[in-house]
């Protein structure tokens, strides 16, 4: 297996520089260097992980790996199924965490994950700069100037992939431990515990604490949702429901929605004043720890000082479809800032752009963006038969991981080009499809609503107007049957028809 | 050391919150979530499905039906409400006329919001009685 170059990348002027060893990085540079685009990528980092270095605390992702699927390992299928491995078009990075794990659990452990990073980093032989720490940003002329310990890094594209890993706290809660500065979990014995954070992150440590802690308080102003609730990644994963259980059935946990009116130092610990919402009523714990569990925010540094607007507790920068500042061009995001693009959000479901296995394909996306937009490239698409556009769709929306893992978000989309034919434009975000003009096409995304099973959404543009078409739902996520075919043959008949129509009725 | 919250004090100025505690108004600032929107960039899609409850925090909207602006929105002021409570499409595109800070509650969510926070049903009763009245007079 390849080694890592020890330091690649001296300061000087680049056409791009990636800022950061994420997965998010890892993916980009892995999608641009295979496009053939010239870039840098820095990193304070002494090693590939981003985040995964350190967290999550209790050293399991949350997000799986199935060993055994009936799919080849490497397949596009497959990825449905392998949320943490990341893209490459070559066997050696293709499918790396199944070869990496253990085979105890379906979810990594977090050194598992870090190894995963390392070897797709060494396999696909990713140049990286490591030790480089970002201090500053400026404009100078038409490029950015990145101040690092390196030296000064100039380029007029830059994109940011630094997680959202900085501890957030509200105001009032300054000296109160971070979900990142989790004490070892022996160190909880027979100890009062008071979490603020209702969401994974605390119930994370609640149930690492169960065993050890005598009483454990998660309190928060909102009540909890559970992912199994909201069909989506929304709310606390079924892994960390223990003490939801524990705080219905044995007492020891107990689980309130109520603000907090004050945190105050006693002796040897805390004391914790709450107000309820629903009717005012105060509650003082005296407890030996508190931990804020109350999330993170993008380290952005100086860039709000150029202009990059952010939004939320955790300061993401505002995008547009294809993760560029909405405020400042040039400017690029990958990786988990990703949810900064928020796209659609059909049901207030959020893409996972902040995970993974959803913004492995953002970043493949954006360098194809960049190719053509900032390169001055074209890169190749398939033409397609009119026969071949309805099975392909379908398809797509049956088995294509993008659709999968990113509902309302990416979407497959087919142009009707009075100049080229039918064309395969590929994966593009579903916003940029509906809200912008081109020519006449059809973009189909899968989507959720929070109810029911999954189904096909079919977008037609024609002319300057985009209309909506839903197709049934599917408990076993076929979409190619006869009645979703005819389904998607009516839905094209505005744009397609007579080329399609024909051929398939 | 009190606890704050920056949206929680920010919605205290908005007619739809002004019966809230404290504590009500902060429970509202997590149960939704905060949005950004550019200039220009389409908030609410008419004829799309899946829509939400947005209450603008800064910035300015505009009401397009059928590609001809009708009116402008503002700090304070909400939309998205009537398709969230009928389960329908919106039949309106909102825009961004400047850039938007929104804080929205997904269409699922809104029966039970609401039904938790009755002040602030009442609220909106009367906000959606003003624009009945609004339409009656135009009409007549």
């Amino acid at each position: 297996m390849a080694q890592l170059e020890k330091a690649p990348f001296p300061s000087g002027r680049y056409p791009l520089i990636i800022v950061g060893s994420g997965p998010g990085a890892l993916q980009l540079t892995y999608s641009l260097s295979r496009i053939g685009i010239e870039h840098a990528v820095l990193s304070d980092d002494p090693t590939p992980g981003g985040m995964f270095r350190r967290w999550p605390v209790f050293q399991r992702m949350l997000s799986w790996t199935k060993p055994f699927t009936g799919l080849e390992h490497g397949s596009r299928a497959y990825e449905r199924y392998d949320w943490n491995s990341l893209l490459a078009d070559e066997d050696a990075g293709r499918a790396v965490m199944p070869r990496i794990m253990d085979g105890t659990s379906y979810f990594p452990s977090r050194p598992e994950m870090e190894r995963g990073l390392v070897a797709f980093t060494e396999a696909c032989s990713l140049r990286i700069r490591f030790g480089c720490h970002w201090d500053s940003t400026r404009r100078d002329g038409d490029d950015f100037v990145l101040r690092t310990s390196d030296g000064d890094y100039r380029a007029p594209l830059l994109v940011f992939a630094v997680g959202v890993a900085e501890p957030w706290r509200p105001a009032g809660l300054e000296d109160v431990p971070h979900y990142g500065e989790l004490r070892a979990a022996e160190t909880y014995s027979d100890r009062r515990v008071f979490i603020i954070g209702k969401q994974n992150s605390g119930f994370e440590i609640a149930t690492g604490l169960l065993p050890l802690a005598r009483q454990i308080v998660l309190a928060s102003p909102s009540p909890t949702k559970l992912s199994v609730n909201t069909h989506s990644l929304v709310g606390v994963r079924a892994r960390y429901v223990q003490p939801y259980e524990d705080s219905v059935l044995a007492g020891g946990v107990v689980v309130l929605d109520t603000s907090i009116d004050e945190v105050k130092r006693t002796g040897n610990g805390y004391q914790v004043r709450t107000r309820s919402a629903k009717d005012g009523s105060v509650l003082t714990f005296e407890v030996d720890d508190v931990i804020a569990a109350t999330g993170f925010a993008a380290p952005l540094r100086d860039l709000d000082q150029l202009g990059v607007a952010t939004f939320g507790q955790s300061r993401l920068p505002a995008q547009t479809p294809f993760w560029e500042s909405a405020t400042v061009p040039g400017i690029y995001f990958a990786g988990t800032l990703n949810q900064g693009a928020q796209g659609l959000k059909k049901h207030g479901i959020p893409s996972n752009s902040g995970a993974v296995q959803g913004y492995r394909y953002n970043a493949r996306v954006l360098a194809a963006h960049l190719a053509e937009k900032r390169f001055g490239m074209r890169l190749p698409r398939r033409h397609l038969e009119p026969q071949e556009v309805i099975p392909h769709l379908l398809a797509e929306a049956s088995r294509g991981p993008e659709l999968w893992h990113q509902r309302s978000y990416l979407a497959c989309v087919v142009l009707v080009d009075p100049d080229h034919g039918i064309v395969d434009e590929g994966v593009v975000p579903l916003a940029h499809f509906v809200d912008s003009a081109g020519p006449d096409g059809v973009a189909v995304a899968l989507e959720s609503n929070g109810r029911d099973d999954p189904y096909p959404a079919v977008y037609v543009r024609r002319g300057s107007v985009v209309t909506e078409h839903l197709l049934e739902p599917s408990p076993l996520l076929d979409f190619e049957g006869s009645n979703h075919h005819h389904a998607l043959i009516v839905a094209l008949d505005r744009v397609m028809s007579p080329s399609i129509s024909r051929a398939e009725l | 050391m009190a606890v704050q919250d920056d949206i929680a004090d920010r919605i205290a100025g908005f007619a739809l919150f002004a019966d809230l505690s404290g504590p009500q108004r902060e429970q509202v600032a997590h149960v939704f979530e905060e949005a950004w929107f550019s200039e220009g960039e389409r908030i609410l899609r008419q004829g799309f499905t899946g829509s939400g409850l947005y209450i603008i925090l800064e910035g300015t909207a505009a009401i397009r039906i059928d590609g001809v602006d009708r009116s402008l929105l503002k700090a304070g002021d909400y939309f998205g409400e009537i398709s969230c409570l009928l389960g329908e499409a919106p039949v309106a595109d909102i825009l961004a006329v400047q850039p938007l800070r929104c804080l929205v509650l997904a269409s699922g969510q809104v029966e039970s919001f609401l039904k938790a926070q009755p002040l602030v049903m009442y609220r909106l009763l009367q906000g959606e009685a003003r624009k009945v009245r609004t339409t009656t007079k135009w009409l007549s």
